[in-house]
């Protein structure tokens, strides 16, 4: 594992998917009113455990060689699929819309808040690896 | 990066949803039109609002957009009214109002106004993001 994987831990991935899924929630409440438009979501804890590598096997290369580059290093989050979920709606409405708003808001401002929990706890880790880089001196 | 994408997602609704307040305001301002003729009577103007998705279909975490397809006008007939005195009535004595039902309009407006203050706030929040993503590790 290289240095900054350490020291970053899935702060990154977590935040690569925490950005994914506020832009799906923000497209689902932009199209509150589009008739015949189903609400998407994806399954944080499955797409998660894709992109930490706890589950490997989804996504993931095979390397033939020991010089192959390592997928995870591509792109941030890995490749893993994280699939995107139609919403079942408590009540749908008769233009086949199945965004409902409460709903929607509410997981759009839980994982804004996610979103920065994740944040912080990337700063905190590298002040301290500036920190212990600087060897405890500022 | 998928941030970024939001303030399109949510900028596609706002103006979406500016055009609809802008039909109802033309539906309201003319309630009270007449015309002598029912070709020349003015009828309600509705959009018609399609999703727009950025990336291939299916593709994870293709963004949602909204897009107004088009502005259709309704298929009411104007109401017909009898009198001869009005200057634009027909030969007959007819003159032609719209058919705008304002309980309807009204509705609709709150309705359109309150998804706009909705993408307001889902871009706010994302701009909250970006900026405070934007001084990690200071």
């Amino acid at each position: 594992m290289a240095f900054a994987d350490r020291v970053m831990g899935v702060s990154p991935q977590a935040l690569h998917l925490r950005a994914q899924r506020l832009e799906l929630i923000a497209g689902n409440l932009a199209n509150a009113d589009t008739p015949g438009y189903k609400a998407r979501d994806i399954d944080f804890r499955q797409a998660m455990a894709a992109a930490s590598g706890a589950a490997p096997g989804a996504g993931e290369l095979r390397r033939t060689h020991a010089r192959h580059l390592t997928a995870a290093g591509l792109a941030p989050g890995g490749d893993a699929a994280a699939d995107v979920r139609f919403r079942i709606p408590s009540q749908p409405s008769m233009d086949g819309n199945t965004v409902e708003t409460q709903r929607e808001q509410a997981a759009f401002m839980d994982n804004a808040v996610r979103y920065q929990a994740s944040l912080t706890l990337l700063d905190g880790r590298i002040k301290s690896a500036i920190s212990a880089l600087r060897g405890g001196q500022r | 990066m998928s941030l970024f994408n939001i303030m399109a997602v949510s900028g596609s609704s706002l103006e979406a949803q500016g055009l609809r307040l802008n039909t109802i305001a033309s539906n309201l301002a003319n309630a009270n039109s007449v015309a002598g003729s029912e070709r020349d009577a003015y009828r309600a103007r509705l959009p018609v609002f399609e999703t727009v998705y950025r990336g291939a279909a299916g593709e994870r975490g293709a963004s949602a957009g909204v897009r107004v397809r088009g502005v259709v006008e309704s298929a009411l007939p104007p109401r017909q009214e009898y009198d001869p005195g009005h200057p634009l009535a027909d030969p007959e004595g007819y003159i032609y109002r719209p058919q705008i039902d304002a309980v309807d309009e009204m509705a609709n407006m709150i309705a359109a106004s309150r998804a706009y203050q909705n993408s307001v706030q889902t871009m706010n929040t994302a701009k909250q993001l970006m900026l405070r993503t934007l001084t990690l590790g200071r």
